[in-house]
């Protein structure tokens, strides 16, 4: 999905660069933030996918506070009991209440996802930005070492990985999946850093000594917000995917703790006898990634204005937003 | 275009050793081999441990086990497990079962993805456009040990529909199955459908949307029109030149989706008890051990590199420009 995200938007700092040296003038920038929400409202997939996840946090944070059952908690006298006014989603081998579990796995889930999801693409964006900006070796190590982590892929080296955080706090686990999940992202802000550097506003700049690291944070990045933007979205997306995918063979969430990926691992072998133990968990997951990536859709056309849909509404838009994004 | 290909080939086969070389390191870093003898009841006398430890080269810096190692996958030997099976055993096996998978379900998934893509193009706007769309997007969203999982239980319907087994979901050939040779085949049909539907529909749902745009960007385009111009009948101006146009770009996500494909792999060989290589590296990395691993990874990184060159040549056959 990211390659598709991104192609279209290559064009857009470009376009949309006149607006952004420096320092927009805030009577522009409310213009643009209106046009864009308003571009995103009118895309009634993207906003169902934004009420999904917002109602899929609430129900994450809120469910347990109103669950009588605690995720670690076993209910001795009931026993693979199907869904009922106790035990809301029914309950495992064990005794333990589904609900319960579920939501706790939903919370795990989507915190790393969103976590990972926006380390992921700031580590991609400061990468590909040294790369693209400072070019020569910098560009050849750092490009060389991307190509290298593509070829190994990211659940081979975190699974090798996971003997060294059993035990630990799963925040190394956010730290590893983000680790090795920018390259794709790095490369496409490369290739956009090096169309941007040789714009005027870079080279004024530079001429005037600005260092370079601030023009990357301050010039070069801000160009490319609405990449990263959607970048970040579809990230969240694929790291809960990645997450759970590896928590499914144990190389993830460690127990006691739970997520959505040991929740399915454990109901998968009885899914067919007892599906409340299967459906519940993997029907959750599959609304949060498909709502994840309606969003990030939706984000893309409405933050990128060659992106086809956008533009036809905007013709007889009366707001005059900024050149780049009127085009 | 030799030169191009054959540099491209250098960089990759360099990439592959080192990703090897990262993987072995990572491994002999992260695991503890000794663990699983040490729980053993009653534990092991301490001499027994040691000598194990000097089997297992533990006390040798890394970069020479390494090279050790990579000395003997060279001549073949691809080491001993942790257990003292030798690895080259399982390896013709285990390698033609994924082998098998993932090429009937990359082609599948080719195939099917770039003719859906195609047809919604052309469509646009049809309900089979929408339909696609949709059926793609929650595809997209659905991690393979789910699909997976609902296609068992698609398939435990259907036989029961049937009153027989259509489908087998368990294993790559019914064990000690006799029978004529066209018999043999059909068996093997019947386990095959399901874990190649599992590992193929994710990549129907990727290469269709891409498919898909990348065509609608060649429906718009003036050689198009010139070549219909001419004379040619829409639906060859569509295919002769409409279609290899629109396949260029997809030449470099067949490579990337193969990286996909193998993290799909491993569920796949898993939950359908297929014993291929994914299904040894899960096992390698619960045991620890770093042989085995190692060799998978070896693997992985090999079919990449394979893909990765196949999608240059394919790049190259398209796109005239590159040919020079």
């Amino acid at each position: 999905m990211s390659i598709f995200a991104t192609s279209s938007s290559t064009r857009d700092p470009a376009t949309a660069a006149p607006g952004v040296s420096g320092a927009p003038e805030p009577e522009e920038q409310t213009t643009r933030t209106r046009l864009v929400v308003r571009r995103f409202l009118r895309n009634w997939q993207a906003v169902f996918g934004l009420c999904a996840i917002v109602a899929l946090f609430a129900l994450a944070y809120l469910g347990p506070l109103v669950s009588p059952w605690g995720y670690a908690e076993s209910d001795y006298t009931a026993f693979l009991q199907p869904p009922s006014a106790d035990h809301w989603f029914g309950t495992t081998q064990i005794g333990n209440d589904v609900f319960a579990q579920t939501m706790r796995g939903l919370q795990k889930s989507l915190v790393i996802g969103l976590l990972v999801g926006v380390i992921s693409t700031g580590l991609a964006s400061v990468v590909g930005a040294a790369a693209g900006y400072f070019g020569g070796w910098t560009d050849r190590i750092l490009m060389w070492f991307t190509d290298l982590l593509l070829v190994l892929p990211a659940f081979l080296i975190i699974a090798i990985l996971s003997p060294s955080f059993r035990g630990k706090t799963w925040l190394v686990f956010v730290a590893l999946l983000a680790a090795f999940t920018w390259m794709i992202t790095a490369r496409i802000v490369r290739g956009m850093t090096l169309t941007l550097k040789e714009r005027e506003f870079v080279t004024a700049a530079r001429f005037m000594g600005v260092p370079a690291w601030r023009i990357i944070a301050r010039h070069i990045l801000p160009n490319m917000a609405s990449l990263l933007i959607i970048d970040a979205t579809i990230a969240v997306g694929g790291a809960i995917l990645a997450e759970t995918g590896l928590s499914y063979f144990g190389f993830g969430v460690q127990p006691p703790d739970v997520s959505l990926g040991t929740l399915i691992a454990s109901g998968t072998d009885s899914a067919i006898t007892f599906p409340w133990l299967f459906l519940f968990a993997a029907g959750f997951l599959i609304v949060a990634v498909l709502s994840v990536n309606l969003v990030g859709d939706g984000l893309r056309d409405a933050l990128d204005a060659t992106s086809g849909r956008a533009s036809k509404a905007d013709e007889d838009d009366p707001a005059p937003g900024p050149v780049g994004v009127a085009a | 275009m030799t030169g191009f290909l054959l540099r491209r080939l250098a960089n990759y086969v360099a990439l592959c050793l080192v990703a090897t070389f990262l993987a072995f390191g990572l491994a002999s870093l992260t695991f503890n081999p000794l663990a699983s003898f040490a729980e053993r009841t009653p534990a092991p006398p301490a001499e027994v441990m040691a000598a194990k430890r000097l089997e297992l080269q533990l006390d040798e810096p890394i970069p020479e086990r390494f090279t050790g190692w990579m000395s003997g996958v060279v001549r073949g030997d691809f080491g001993k497990t942790i257990t003292g099976g030798e690895i080259s055993d399982q390896l013709v096996s285990r390698m033609g079962v994924s082998l098998r998978l993932f090429l009937i379900g990359t082609t599948v998934g080719i195939i099917a993805g770039v003719v859906i893509g195609v047809a919604s193009a052309i469509r646009q706007y049809r309900f089979s456009d929408y339909a696609a769309t949709i059926f793609s997007f929650v595809l997209l969203s659905t991690p393979v040990f789910v699909l997976a999982q609902l296609l068992k239980y698609g398939g435990l319907q259907l036989n029961d529909a049937a009153g027989t087994t259509v489908l087998y979901f368990q294993g790559e050939v019914t064990p000690s199955f006799q029978g004529s040779a066209a018999a043999a085949l059909l068996d093997r049909l019947q386990h095959l459908v399901l874990p190649t539907l599992a590992i193929a529909l994710g990549q129907i749902a990727l290469y269709s949307r891409y498919q898909r745009s990348a065509m609608l960007d060649v429906l718009g385009s003036d050689f198009l029109r010139t070549a219909q111009a001419k004379g040619l009948t829409r639906r060859k101006a569509l295919f002769k030149h409409g279609l290899r146009t629109a396949l260029i770009p997809m030449a470099t996500l067949f490579a990337f989706g193969f990286g996909l494909l193998i993290t799909g792999g491993t569920f796949t060989e898993r939950i359908f008890g297929w014993y291929g290589m994914g299904d040894w590296f899960v096992y390698g990395v619960q045991q620890q051990d770093t042989n085995i691993v190692a060799t998978v990874t070896l693997f992985v990184a090999v079919l990449i590199l394979i893909s990765g060159w196949l999608s240059d040549v394919l790049y190259a056959a398209l796109d005239p420009r590159i040919r020079v």
